[in-house]
């Protein structure tokens, strides 16, 4: 497989020499954008496996770029933001980037949210081998709807098994409570938020350790939940 | 007497009006004393003059009737261009006041003082236009003749026969800088006028031809040189003071002119000012407002009325009187004000009235003592408009009916006792009669009681009976001091029952003033101020107001619960000439009176605070000098609130900002340091790395890497705090409230301090049946965050740390406990206060973190606090409300 191609869309050159460093060294291709509108241009001309933009771009609103940039690909795009910006993260998450990573970040969060959207990507061909999940004790059977805890099963409500297999499906991605309210509850439900909160309390007090200090169904507040991948 | 001593008030006097004459700008009248003299032109020459000197002449409006010299004159002169007003068909060219203002010229011409401005100009008077150019620092030449003059008004229309209509106050005059008399003999202005040089409109020949017969114009001048003559004594006299010539410190002298409501007052109120004029001294008008005043038709009201502003306007101080007996209560005013003459009008009374009434001036003569007493013929005015004959006010019936009844019904029960008791005794029934009337109705219904209790005596009583026919002549007595009795009780009741009304009105106003003044002692700010001060204004006033204040530069109306005046546009024009120029204005008044509303300035210590705004519903309710007294007394105690209200204001804000800058300084030396610090290890970690490269073994450059990223993560949570902070204190941070489970926004908060966790043992402690809470869960964790980040900080490596929420229907409390040496005593509540951080070496942090949980628990309405564990450590406790409804349950699960 060719080194992946990675499209960088960020207007601070400081922010771009380090990334530059960063991804070359773990052999990524990168090129990169100044602006919004050469970000299009990039994305259109080197086909990326993965587009990462700064929502706060000179030219044009991030969350415009990327709404531009989902009415033709399906490429991963993973948002960089600051914190306290939970509002903009959600709008861009809905306007369909596929995970965010907040400023400042270090290296290994961005190399991992990269390697987690490329995986994504690459599972989307062979959907049949991923019946079969697993992350430190937890282990789920797609195929025969069998959820275990180091070896002891472990008894779910369908609405409870629905959601764990929703966030399986973008494991190691944040999942937004609207995304979760829609693929679980359908889209009549998407403005009862509570439901999601009232059901990830009920899976990780079956399936964490320590409700409180959770390993695998980790909180993203303000934004939503992210199933720890690995 | 006390000889020379200077007079501090006239001192203090003089030294406002030098002040106020170094802004103001200069003012030159060419006073002549009659038309044609020439005034126009030399006031156009001396423009001319002006203008070669290279200084800044503008042309304000000037008539030269077509005259060819003095149109010359204006060629080179820059002419401001008239205000067109359509009037009547026709249009006027007046004077652009505006234009003028705009203009801003060094000197500007103003031709014809004594004009009046048509209708919808701001004033009524063209004098007031020029006055209003000279308070906005313009030199104004101008120019006037003798008969125009207010005090000399009576005098000219005795002389010539021509009454003139459009007057200039004496105030102006002496106002005047300079004033350069026009001078031409009467001969040389009869040739003048006889070769058409003098211009005279085509309807007025006949008039004027009378007016400028030489006796007429030697009058005339004479007047203008007298006149300008005193001018000059009185500037020679102010030379003399202020250079310190000594012998003259006049006296002061107090003149108190008494007016009656006779046309003939105006005349005294001239006199008046013609003696206080001579002898440089104050003057008083006043009107005593006796019993006997209750009577006066609303027409004598009104010129009552009108002589007080004609006094104003000539200068006088005005004042109402209210007493029984005229002459003592003007003496008693006279004395209380070290008045040294009393001016009255000869008395009107004829002779017999005079003998059987007494005359006012006898007694003022009989009681002056030390104050000398004038005494003016008042003649009758040719030009003053007849004496209106006064129209019979709208009688009420139901008094007369009244008296009608009562005298019916003594005559009842004089009829049951006459066969048992003697006639006197009948008589004191009538008269008792009389007295009931006498105090419940007026003069009139008491006249017709005695009268008829007198008829119905003599016809029912006194043989013969039922006839009017007299047998025995000694009841003529009887009847006759029945009557007198009867009208003098009847005199005497009525006098003392207007007295009484009188007091109780002043009484009220007082009341009301001080119920004012008490009220607003005791309230603060300026909106709850306004709102006291405009109850009790429509209370005494029945109107409706406004109050504007500057706001941002412009004046802007308050919006006030009792504030029913609505200002547009022009009125609120109105309000701002009101605001700068600090006179009254609108309705009512000479300037504006176009206006709906008189608005009257707020005048405290410093100035102007604002204006308001009155739309009395009876239009001339303010025609009264003494009601527009009561309300100006009104609006200054309002003033003196607002100013105290602003200075206290002002106070604070000072306080405040003390307070800001001390915060500021400790920010800075805070923020500065705790900025500085990860950033020097930054840079010298970086730079090692670079300039050493390869010769650090691998473990060194380890370290110092490591010291870069954790430098760079505290300067990240320090950045993140300040914004934090600023956010809470610029009051832009909202909630963006939703249902969420404790135990999640604990564990996001654990999530994201895994790292400086590290290997410490926490426990959490979360009842599994906690209900959902209504947060902004981002702030939240925040909270959590910066409670675990400080209790991280402060206690050893391995200590552990413990949570527990709990809950009761009301609220849920959060604890964050930890091992630590605890909080130092007494700084239990200190720690939540910005940039204090705890007196302890090595620590790190600006001090944000805990006023920032602080902000955000009381964001959500609940409260946080602090307390030393007694098994050591410290907890830090906060509680968020459970007041909400609990969302909709969640459907079932199958």
């Amino acid at each position: 497989m060719p080194d992946p191609i990675v499209v960088l869309i960020e207007d601070e050159p400081q922010i771009r020499r380090f990334l530059r460093a960063t991804l070359n060294g773990q052999g990524y291709r990168l090129f990169e954008a100044a602006t919004g509108a050469d970000g299009i241009v990039e994305v259109g001309s080197r086909q990326p496996d993965v587009v990462i933009i700064d929502l706060g771009l000179p030219d044009m609103d991030g969350v415009a770029v990327i709404r531009r940039l989902r009415e033709w690909t399906a490429v991963p795009i993973i948002v960089l933001s600051a914190r306290g910006q939970e509002r903009d993260k959600v709008t861009a998450l809905d306007a369909g980037a596929d995970d965010y990573v907040s400023k400042p970040f270090s290296a290994g969060e961005l190399l991992a949210r990269i390697r987690v959207a490329l995986r994504h990507t690459a599972g989307a061909s062979h959907e049949a081998d991923e019946a079969a999940f697993k992350v430190g004790d937890l282990q789920v059977d797609r195929l025969r709807r069998h959820v275990a805890l180091g070896g002891a099963e472990v008894r779910l409500t369908p609405t409870e098994y629905k959601l764990l297999t929703t966030l399986i499906r973008h494991a190691g991605k944040v999942v937004t409570h609207q995304q979760l309210l829609r693929e679980v509850w359908g889209p009549a439900h998407t403005d009862q938020a509570h439901y999601v909160r009232i059901y990830m309390a009920h899976l990780r007090h079956k399936l964490e350790a320590e409700p409180a200090r959770p390993r695998y169904l980790l909180t993203e507040p303000g934004v939503g939940y992210r199933l720890a991948a690995d | 007497m006390t000889g020379a001593r200077p007079d501090p008030d006239a001192l203090l006097a003089r030294a406002k009006e030098e002040e106020a004459r170094k802004t103001r700008g200069r003012l030159k009248l060419f006073f002549g004393a009659a038309a044609g003299v020439g005034k126009t032109y030399a006031m156009l020459e001396a423009a001319g003059e002006l203008k070669a000197d290279g200084i800044d002449v503008v042309v304000g409006l000037v008539e030269t009737h077509g005259r060819v010299e003095t149109e010359a004159l204006l060629k080179g002169l820059d002419v401001l261009p008239p205000r067109l007003v359509p009037y009547r068909g026709t249009t006027l060219r007046e004077f652009d006041l505006d234009a003028a203002l705009e203009r801003h010229p060094t000197v500007i011409v103003v031709d014809e003082l004594a004009h009046s401005n048509p209708e919808g100009s701001r004033h009524a008077k063209r004098w007031q236009d020029v006055l209003e150019l000279a308070d906005a620092g313009i030199d104004v030449y101008t120019a006037m003749n003798v008969q125009h003059l207010e005090s000399l008004n009576d005098l000219v229309a005795k002389i010539t026969g021509v009454v003139v209509r459009e007057t200039v106050p004496d105030s102006t005059l002496e106002r005047a800088d300079e004033i350069e008399l026009v001078d031409l003999p009467p001969d040389d202005l009869i040739q003048r006028l006889q070769e058409g040089k003098v211009y005279v409109p085509q309807q007025a020949q006949e008039a004027m031809r009378n007016f400028f017969r030489k006796g007429n114009l030697i009058a005339l001048r004479e007047l203008a040189l007298r006149r300008t003559a005193e001018r000059v004594d009185a500037q020679m006299q102010a030379y003399m003071r202020d250079h310190a010539i000594a012998k003259t410190w006049p006296v002061a002298e107090r003149i108190l002119v008494c007016v009656s409501p006779s046309p003939q007052a105006a005349q005294l109120v001239r006199a008046g000012r013609r003696l206080a004029t001579h002898l440089g001294a104050q003057w008083i008008v006043a009107w005593v407002e006796t019993p006997a005043a209750a009577k006066l038709s609303q027409a004598d009201r009104d010129r009552v009325v009108q002589t007080l502003r004609l006094a104003e306007q000539l200068g006088a101080e005005t004042v109402t009187l209210t007493g029984s007996t005229m002459s003592e209560e003007l003496l008693a005013y006279a004395r209380a004000r070290n008045v040294s003459k009393i001016v009255i009008g000869k008395p009107a009374r004829t002779l017999w009235k005079r003998i059987l009434m007494g005359s006012i001036v006898d007694a003022l003569v009989r009681g002056s003592g030390e104050i000398d007493i004038h005494v003016v013929s008042a003649e009758k005015d040719a030009g003053a408009p007849a004496p209106a004959s006064r129209p019979v006010t709208p009688t009420a019936w139901a008094p007369y009916v009244e008296a009608l009844a009562v005298v019916a019904a003594c005559t009842g029960i004089a009829w049951l006792m006459f066969p048992h008791l003697g006639l006197s005794n009948l008589i004191m029934v009538y008269l008792l009669g009389v007295v009931a009337i006498a105090m419940r109705s007026g003069r009139g219904p008491t006249a017709l009681a005695s009268l008829l209790s007198v008829a119905t005596f003599d016809f029912f009583f006194v043989p013969p009976f039922f006839s009017f026919a007299v047998s025995d002549t000694q009841y003529l007595v009887t009847f006759a001091v029945m009557l007198i009795v009867a009208l003098v009780i009847s005199g005497l009741t009525v006098r003392t029952r207007a007295q009484a009304e009188a007091a109780r009105s002043r009484e009220r106003r007082t009341a009301a003033l001080y119920a004012m003044s008490r009220e607003l002692a005791s309230t603060r700010g300026v909106d709850d101020l306004l709102t006291i001060a405009v109850r009790h204004i429509v209370e005494v006033f029945p109107a409706d107001v406004a109050v504007l204040l500057p706001e941002g530069g412009r004046l802007t109306p308050r919006t006030l619960p009792a504030a029913t005046l609505h200002t547009d546009a022009a009125e609120q024009a109105v309000a701002e000439w009101v605001y700068a120029h600090r006179e009254l204005a609108g309705l009512g008044t000479a300037t504006l009176p176009g206006a709906a509303a008189l608005y009257v300035p707020l005048i405290g210590s410093r100035g102007a605070a604002g204006v308001l705004g009155v739309k009395p519903a009876e239009p001339h309710a303010f025609d009264n000098p003494e009601q527009l007294h009561l309300l100006e007394t009104f609006a200054n105690q309002t003033a003196l609130a607002i100013e105290r209200a602003t200075l206290a204001d002002e106070a604070q804000a000072s306080q405040v900002r003390i307070e800001t800058e001390r915060l500021r300084n400790s920010l800075l030396s805070s923020v500065s340091h705790d900025l500085r610090t990860p950033l020097a290890t930054i840079t010298g970690a970086a730079t090692t790395i670079l300039e050493s490269g390869t010769r650090l073994d691998q473990r060194t450059q380890q370290e110092l890497l490591e010291s870069v990223r954790d430098e760079a993560d505290r300067l990240n949570r320090l950045v993140q705090n300040l914004l934090e902070m600023t956010r809470l204190e610029s009051g832009a941070l909202q909630l963006h409230k939703d249902w969420h489970p404790v135990e999640e926004v604990v564990g996001a908060a654990l999530g994201r301090l895994a790292k400086s966790l590290g290997s410490r043992r926490v426990s959490v402690s979360i009842p599994p049946d906690l209900p959902l809470v209504k947060i902004d869960d981002v702030l939240i964790e925040q909270v959590f965050v910066n409670l675990l980040d400080n209790a991280i900080k402060y206690t050893p490596p391995d200590s552990a740390i413990r949570i527990i929420v709990t809950a009761t229907d009301q609220s849920l409390t959060a604890e964050v406990a930890d091992h630590g040496p605890g909080l130092p005593k007494g700084q239990e509540a200190l720690v939540f206060e910005k940039f204090h951080r705890a007196a302890s070496e090595g620590r790190r942090g600006a001090g944000l973190g805990l006023a920032i949980c602080r902000g955000v628990v009381q964001a959500h309405g609940g409260r946080i606090w602090a307390h030393n564990l007694p098994e050591g450590g410290v907890a830090f406790l906060f509680t968020l409300p459970l007041t909400d409804a609990p969302p909709a349950s969640v459907p079932a699960d199958a």
